[in-house]
C-alpha cells in the first residue's frame, strides 16, 4: 500500500549532532502489515542514519486508507529539543497530509492527530490534531514544495511547527513522553521527503538550541542557594581552599585564604613537602619521589604495598625513558669541576625537546607529535651505536628541567608565544626556575635538595654501571617484590599487568614507538601522582579526593541521572561549559 | 549610596530640621555645604516625596550654581551633580523645573572642562534629562561632538553608555541623523556594539536606530559600516538572537527595521525574513513583559506596513493574531495602540489576511471599544486599524455593517477630533461610502455630506483630499438627489476652487467627482441643464492650465461624459472653443489624450440620435475626418480602435 524507499543521490549515512539526534542504533521505520520499506542503513560512529522518501501508492478513497509511518525509535528526551522536517515532493491528488507524532502501537492507518496520543498538522486544512478526529485551526495550508518542520521541546513537552523556516507557534502542550516523528499519507501521488539532519534544516534551530542553552544556564546559575548567602559563600571558600590544599598550591592558598578573609591553619611545611615530592614524580625521577616519601611519611610505603609497587613500576619506566636515576651514588660521584656550569655541558638541542615534551603536557592534541619528536631525536644515539651511558646521561638533565618546569611553566609558555627562539626561551626557562628553585627552597625544610639540580648529571656521569644492566637489575628486584606481594596480600592482576606492561618496554629496540610506548608519555605520571598524593592525604587523616572534585563528579552522576529520567533539560546542562563561563 | 548615610539624616526627616540643612547649603564655608549636600543627596534617593519636598523649598538654583561655579572646590560640585541628577529621576514635574533651569546647557558647558568624576556625574545626569520628551531637550552639534568623544574605546563602559543614551535620545530630526553620521558616529558605535556588555549595547542599538530612521543616506552609511571586516547589519543579525536579553533583541530588531524602512535592507534579506521579522513576532508572544510586547508589535506594524510579503509572513508566524488580541486586552495605552498599529499594518493589503483577522473572536468589538475610548491615541490606531480592514468589498458588506460601524465613525468625525485622527477617520469614511456599502445610505441620512463639504475647506491637504474622494465615492452611479445634495453642500464656487488646488490629488479626486456627477448618460442632461455653464468653465479650466496628461485625461473624460448626453452635448458643439481644443488633443503627443479626446469626438458623432448629421458636418467642417483617418496608422491598439469606431459613425465616409 504505501512504499518507502531510500531517495537516490542522499548520502545513507551520515553523523548528526547529538541534539537532533532522533533515531539511533541504525534504523528507519517501522514494518507494518500494508507498508513496505526498503532501506539500506548502517550504524557509523555509534549514531547513525537515516534519510528516506515516502510514497502513497494505496487508493486513498477513505480516511482508513491513510497510512503513516513511525520512526522506529522514539524521541529520547535527553536529547533536550528534537527537529525534524519534511518536503512535500508532491501533494498528490489531494493533499491530505499530516505531519506529527504518535505513541508506540497507535493505529498506523490513520493520519497522526486522530487518535489518541497522536499528533499531528495536516495539509489540507491547516489544522492541528491533538488526538481527535476534529482539529483546531492552527497554521496554513501546506502542499507541494513546501518544507514543514516538526520541533519537540522537550523541556516544556510542547511541540510547534515551521513553514518554510517560519515558525508557526506553539501546536501541542504538555506532551507525554517517548513520542515517535510519524509521517502520514491519505491520496494517491502523495510523496514526502524526511530530513533528520542529514542535511541543513530550512529553520534556524540552531538559535533555538542557543536560547535554551541560555535558559537552562541562567536557571542553574540563578538556582536559590539554601540558607543565607554569607554562609553559602563560605562554604564555597571552603571549597576552593581544600582544592588548592590538596593538590598542594600552597601558595595559591594562602592567597586565596587572605583575599576571602577566611583563617588559614594549613600545615604549610606539610603541603611544601607534598608538593615536592609530587613535583619529583610529575618530573619522572620515581627514585628520588620513593626515597623522600619513605623519610617524611615513614611507614606509609610500608603499609602501602601495592602502592610502593605502582610507584617502583612506574620508576622502571621512568628508567628506561632515562628520567629516572637512582639517586644512592650521588654523593659518592660528586665532582666539583662538573658542578661549576652544569648548564653547558648537556646539549642545548635535547633540553628544548625535553621543554616541548613537557609543554605537550598540558596541551593534549600535540602530545603524539611531540612524543614523534622526542623518539626521533632521544634514541638515534643508541642506534648510531653510541654507547649506552650518554642516552641516560642527557636525559637526565631533561629530568631536571622538567621538573624545574613543572612550576615555571607559564613563563617558559609566555616566552614560547612571543616569538623567542626555542634556544633563548629554554635558556631563560632553566635560569630563571633555578633560581626559582633556591628562593623556594629557602623557605623549605630541607636544603640538601639545593645541590640536586647540579649533582645528578654529574653523578650520571661518574656511574661506573652501564644503564641497561641497572635497569635490568632493578627489574629483578621489582620481579621480586611481585612475587612477595602475591604471596603476602594475594596475586593482584592490576599489579601483574603492570609489571607486563612495564617489562615489555625492554623488547623493543625503539620503546617510544612500540605498543607499549604509551606508558612512557609523561602524561602518565598524573594518575601515579594522584595516588600518591592520596595516600599521603590519607594517612594525615584527610579526604582522599577534595570536596570540589567531588560535587563535580556528583554533579556529572546527577547530569546522567536526569538523561535516564528523561528531563530535557540535561541535554543542555554541560558542565564543562559552566565551569568555562 | 544608602550605606553612607550619616547620622543627622535620621533628624533631617522631620521638617523642622530640614531648615538647618538647607540654610548650610547656602553656607560659604565648604564643609558645612558639602555636609548639607550629602544629607539631601541621601534623602533624596529613591523618594519623589523628599524630591518633591527640597524642591518646593527652592533649592534647585543653588545647586545648579554651585555646580557651574568654577571657584567651588571640585569634591562639592559633584556632589551637586550627583544630586541633580537623582532629582531628574524623579516625576515628570520635577525633570520639567529642571530643564526649565537650563540645567541641560549648563551640565553641557561642565563637560568641557577637564575633571573626570565630575564628567561623569554630569553624563549620567544628562542621560536621566535627555530621556523626557521636553522640547528644551536638544544638544547642538557642537556639543555632540563633544560627546562623541566620551564614547570613545578607551573611556569606561559607564560613559559609553550614557553618550549613546543622550545622543540616541537627541538624535531626532535629519539634521542631528545627518550630523552623526558625518562626525563618524556609525564607526564608534559599531566598535561599541562589540563590547561585551549589555548596558552600552543596548543605548547603542536604541541609537543606531534613531539615526537610520527614515533617512536613506544614514541608513545606507550604517549599514556600510564595518567593524573588524563585520558588517554591522551582521553584528545586528547576531544580537537579535534568542539567546540574548529580551531588551537587546527589542532594540537589535527595531535598528534593523529602520534600515529596511529606509531602504539599506531589502525586505528579502534573510536578515529581515528569517530574523528580525520572527524575533519581533515572538517577542509579542504573552509570555513577554507586557511594556516589550507593545514595543514589538509596535516595531513589527512599522516593518511589515507597506510589503505585502512581510505581511503575509507574519500573519502566519507563531500564531501572532491570537498574541495581538490578547495585547488588546491589556490595560497599558501603549499595548493596545501597538496591537492595532499591528493589525492595521497586516490587514493592509491582503484579503485573506483581512478576513482571518476579522474572524478572530470579538476583534471588531475591540475596534469599536478603540474607536470611543477616552485616550486619543488609541482612537486614532483604532480608526487606522479600520481602515485598514475596511479596504475589504466582503468586510464591507457582511462584518462593517453587522457592527453597525459607521456610527462610532460618524460620532468620532462630528465631535471636535484632532487633524491626524480626522485624516484617519476620513480615510476610513472614504471605503465606507464606496457605491455597494450598506452603511451609504444610513450616512447619507446623517448628513456625511456636509460633513465632507467642510472637509474640502480645510487648508490640510490630506483632508481636502479625502473629503473630495468620499464625495466622489458617493457620487459614483449615486442618485439624483444624491448628486444635486453633493453640488447643493459644496456650491460651484468650491469646486472651481478645488480645480485650482495646488495639489493634484485633490484636483484627480475633484475632476472623478464631476465625473461621475455628469454620469451616467441618464443624469448628465438633468446636471448639465442645472450647472452646465460652470461645469464647462470648470473644464476649460484645467485643460488650459499647465497640468500633467493625467489631469487634462480626466477633463477630456467628463467632456466625453457630457458628450454622451442628448442635451447636453449641445455645451460642446455651441462652444468653439472647446470644439477646437478637443480636436488639437486629436494628435497630441500623449496617447491617453489621443484616446480620450476620439472617445469624445465618438460621442459627438454617434448615429441614430437627433442631430447627429448635423453634428458630423460641423466636426468634418473642422477637419476631424482628415485626421481620424491619419491616425488609423496608429500602433497603439486601444486608439486604433476607438478611431476606427469613430469612424464608422460617418456614413458618407
Amino acid at each position: 500500500m504505501c512504499a518507502l524507499t531510500r531517495s537516490s543521490g542522499i548520502p545513507p549515512l551520515c553523523e548528526f549532532d547529538r541534539m537532533l539526534l532522533g533515531l539511533t542504533n541504525g534504523t528507519i521505520a517501522r514494518l507494518f502489515t500494508s507498508i513496505f520499506l526498503n532501506q539500506n542503513v548502517a550504524a557509523g560512529g555509534g549514531v547513525l542514519v537515516v534519510c528516506y522518501m515516502m510514497n502513497y501508492v494505496g487508493h486513498g478513497k477513505t480516511h482508513r486508507d491513510a497510512a503513516s509511518v513511525q520512526a522506529t525509535h522514539p524521541i529520547p528526551a535527553a536529547c533536550g529539543l528534537y527537529y525534524f522536517e519534511v518536503k512535500i515532493v508532491s501533494k498528490g491528488r489531494d493533499g491530505y497530509m499530516g505531519i506529527g507524532l504518535s505513541a508506540q502501537g497507535v493505529n498506523m492507518n490513520r493520519l497522526p492527530g486522530w487518535d489518541k496520543q497522536s499528533y499531528g498538522y495536516h495539509g489540507d486544512d491547516g489544522h492541528s490534531f491533538c488526538s481527535s478526529g476534529t482539529g483546531q485551526p492552527y497554521g496554513p495550508t501546506f502542499t507541494t514544495g513546501d518544507v514543514i518542520g516538526c520541533g519537540v521541546n522537550l523541556i516544556d513537552n510542547t511541540c510547534f511547527y515551521t513553514k518554510n523556516g517560519h515558525h508557526l507557534g506553539t501546536a501541542f502542550t504538555d506532551l507525554p513522553p517517548n513520542l515517535y516523528p510519524t509521517v502520514g499519507l491519505q491520496t494517491p501521488g502523495e510523496v514526502v521527503d524526511a530530513n533528520f539532519g542529514q542535511e541543513p534544516f530550512v529553520f534556524d534551530i540552531e538559535d533555538m538550541m542557543r536560547e535554551l542553552g541560555t535558559r537552562t544556564r541562567m536557571e542553574i546559575n540563578d538556582f536559590p542557594v539554601p540558607e543565607s548567602h554569607g554562609e553559602w559563600q563560605a562554604i564555597l571558600n571552603k571549597m576552593v581552599s581544600t582544592y588548592l590544599v590538596h593538590h598542594g598550591y600552597c601558595n595559591t592558598a594562602e592567597a586565596f585564604a587572605h583575599i576571602t578573609e577566611q583563617p588559614f591553619n594549613e600545615d604549610i611545611v606539610s603541603i611544601k613537602n607534598r608538593q615536592k615530592i609530587l613535583k619529583l614524580v610529575l618530573a619522572g625521577r620515581m627514585g628520588e619521589a620513593i626515597e623522600r616519601t619513605s623519610r617524611l611519611y615513614p611507614g606509609l610505603l610500608e603499609n602501602n604495598q601495592n602502592l610502593l609497587f605502582m610507584l617502583k613500576c612506574r620508576q622502571f619506566v621512568e628508567m628506561v625513558n632515562g628520567s629516572d636515576v637512582e639517586i644512592c651514588h650521588r654523593k659518592s660521584g660528586y665532582s666539583p669541576s662538573y658542578s661549576v656550569s652544569p648548564r653547558p655541558s648537556s646539549p642545548i638541542q635535547t633540553s628544548v625537546i625535553q621543554s616541548t615534551k613537557n609543554y605537550s603536557n598540558k596541551s593534549k592534541q600535540t602530545v603524539e607529535e611531540m612524543n614523534q619528536n622526542n623518539t626521533t631525536t632521544t634514541t638515534a644515539p643508541t642506534h648510531n651505536g653510541s654507547s649506552c651511558n650518554e642516552v641516560p646521561v642527557i636525559l637526565t638533565d631533561d629530568g631536571d628541567v622538567e621538573m624545574d618546569t613543572t612550576e615555571e611553566y607559564r613563563n617558559g609558555h609566555g616566552d614560547a608565544c612571543n616569538g623567542k627562539t626555542n634556544n633563548s626561551t629554554n635558556g631563560y626557562q632553566n635560569g630563571n626556575s633555578h633560581n626559582n628553585n633556591v628562593t623556594q627552597d629557602g623557605e623549605c625544610c630541607d636544603n640538601e635538595d639545593e645541590d640536586m639540580d647540579v649533582d645528578v648529571p654529574v653523578c650520571r656521569k661518574s656511574c661506573s654501571k652501564p644503564a641497561v644492566e641497572r635497569i635490568l637489575e632493578f627489574g629483578r628486584e621489582l620481579y621480586s617484590m611481585s612475587q612477595r606481594l602475591t604471596v603476602d596480600k594475594g596475586s593482584s592482576e592490576t599489579n601483574q599487568k603492570m609489571l607486563e606492561d612495564a617489562f615489555s618496554l625492554l623488547a623493543y629496540s625503539n620503546p617510544w614507538a612500540s605498543p607499549v610506548g604509551w606508558q612512557l608519555q609523561p602524561s602518565q605520571r598524573e594518575s601515579v601522582c594522584a595516588s600518591l598524593n592520596s595516600a599521603i592525604l590519607e594517612s594525615n587523616k584527610k579526604p582522599r579526593k577534595p570536596p570540589l572534585e567531588v560535587a563535580i563528579a556528583h554533579a556529572h552522576e546527577l547530569v546522567k541521572l536526569m538523561s535516564t529520567s528523561g528531563l530535557g533539560s540535561c541535554a543542555f546542562a554541560s558542565l564543562v561549559e559552566i565551569l568555562d563561563q | 549610596m544608602l550605606f553612607e548615610m550619616q547620622p543627622p539624616f535620621t533628624t533631617f526627616m522631620s521638617v523642622e530640621s530640614t531648615r538647618a540643612y538647607i540654610d548650610n547649603l547656602y553656607s560659604s564655608d565648604p564643609e558645612k555645604c558639602l555636609t548639607s549636600i550629602v544629607c539631601i543627596k541621601n534623602s533624596v534617593i529613591g523618594s519623589n516625596r523628599q524630591k518633591e519636598s527640597v524642591i518646593a523649598q527652592g533649592i534647585v538654583p543653588r545647586l545648579l550654581q554651585l555646580l557651574q561655579d568654577r571657584n567651588t572646590k571640585s569634591m562639592l560640585r559633584i556632589e551637586a551633580a550627583i544630586t541633580v541628577g537623582s532629582l531628574a529621576k524623579g516625576t515628570n514635574e520635577h525633570v520639567e523645573i529642571l530643564i526649565n533651569s537650563g540645567t541641560i546647557q549648563l551640565l553641557l558647558n561642565t563637560l568641557e572642562e577637564n575633571e573626570p568624576q565630575l564628567i561623569d556625574a554630569c553624563l549620567s545626569c544628562l542621560r536621566t534629562l535627555s530621556q523626557s520628551d521636553s522640547p528644551q531637550n536638544k544638544i547642538d552639534v557642537k556639543r555632540l561632538h563633544k560627546l562623541l568623544t566620551f564614547a570613545g574605546p578607551g573611556e569606561s563602559l559607564r560613559r559609553q553608555a550614557c553618550v549613546a543614551s543622550i545622543m540616541g535620545s537627541a538624535c531626532k530630526t535629519p539634521v542631528e541623523q545627518n550630523e552623526l553620521c558625518a562626525m563618524g558616529a556609525p564607526n564608534l558605535l559599531a566598535a561599541l556594539l562589540s563590547v561585551q556588555n549589555s548596558s552600552v549595547r543596548i543605548p547603542v542599538l536604541a541609537c543606531l536606530a534613531s539615526m537610520c530612521w527614515n533617512n536613506q543616506n544614514v541608513a545606507n552609511m550604517v549599514a556600510n559600516t564595518t567593524y573588524k571586516d563585520v558588517k554591522v547589519s551582521s553584528i545586528l543579525a547576531t544580537l537579535i538572537g534568542r539567546d540574548r536579553p529580551i531588551e537587546m533583541q527589542l532594540e537589535a530588531a527595531r535598528c534593523l527595521t529602520n534600515l529596511h524602512r529606509a531602504g539599506a535592507i531589502s525586505s528579502n534579506d534573510p536578515i529581515i525574513t528569517y530574523r528580525t521579522l520572527p524575533c519581533l513576532v515572538r517577542l509579542c508572544q504573552t509570555e513577554h513583559s507586557e511594556g516589550n510586547r507593545a514595543s514589538a508589535a509596535n516595531t513589527l506594524a512599522y516593518l511589515t506596513e507597506v510589503d505585502s510579503d512581510l505581511q503575509q509572513v507574519a500573519a502566519i508566524s507563531n500564531q501572532l493574531v491570537s498574541a495581538l488580541v490578547n495585547l488588546l486586552s491589556c490595560r497599558s495605552v501603549a499595548a493596545r495602540q501597538a496591537a492595532f498599529r499591528a493589525f492595521a499594518s497586516l490587514a493592509a493589503n491582503d484579503e485573506d489576511i483581512r478576513k482571518r483577522i476579522i474572524d478572530t473572536k470579538c476583534l471588531m468589538d475591540s475596534v469599536l471599544e478603540g474607536l470611543d475610548d477616552e485616550n486619543e491615541d488609541i482612537r486614532l490606531a483604532a480608526v487606522r486599524c479600520l481602515h485598514s480592514l475596511s479596504r475589504s468589498v466582503q468586510q464591507l458588506r457582511t462584518t462593517f455593517q453587522d457592527h453597525s460601524v459607521w456610527r462610532p465613525l460618524m460620532a468620532l468625525l462630528t465631535g471636535c477630533p484632532s487633524t491626524e485622527l480626522l485624516t484617519a477617520a476620513s480615510s476610513a469614511l472614504c471605503n465606507l461610502l464606496l457605491e455597494f456599502s450598506p452603511a451609504k445610505e444610513p450616512m447619507l441620512q446623517q448628513g456625511v455630506v456636509q460633513l465632507l463639504a467642510t472637509l474640502t475647506i480645510r487648508p490640510e491637504p490630506s483632508l481636502r483630499l479625502n473629503g473630495v474622494w468620499a464625495l466622489m465615492n458617493l457620487a459614483f452611479q449615486a442618485e439624483q438627489r444624491v448628486k444635486s445634495q453633493i453640488l447643493t453642500a459644496l456650491g460651484t464656487d468650491q469646486i472651481f476652487r478645488l480645480l485650482a488646488d495646488s495639489d493634484t490629488r485633490v484636483l484627480m479626486k475633484t475632476l472623478g467627482l464631476l465625473r461621475n456627477l455628469v454620469s451616467p448618460r441618464t443624469h448628465t442632461d438633468t446636471m448639465m441643464s442645472l450647472h452646465g455653464p460652470q461645469v464647462m468653465q470648470g473644464v476649460v479650466l484645467v485643460l488650459e492650465g499647465p497640468h500633467s496628461p493625467e489631469v487634462k485625461e480626466q477633463a477630456l473624460c467628463i467632456l466625453g461624459n457630457i458628450a454622451d448626453g442628448e442635451k447636453a452635448r449641445e455645451h460642446i458643439m455651441s462652444n468653439e472653443d472647446v470644439l477646437k481644443k478637443l480636436i488639437d488633443y486629436m494628435t497630441h503627443p500623449a496617447p491617453c489624450l489621443q484616446e480620450a479626446s476620439v472617445f469624445c469626438i465618438n460621442n459627438l458623432s454617434r448615429l441614430g440620435e437627433p442631430g447627429s448629421l448635423e453634428r458630423q458636418t460641423r466636426l468634418k467642417e473642422m477637419g476631424v475626418v482628415n485626421i481620424l483617418q491619419q491616425l488609423l496608422s496608429t500602433s497603439d491598439t486601444v486608439l486604433y480602435n476607438r478611431v476606427k469606431t469613430a469612424l464608422t459613425q460617418f456614413t458618407d465616409v
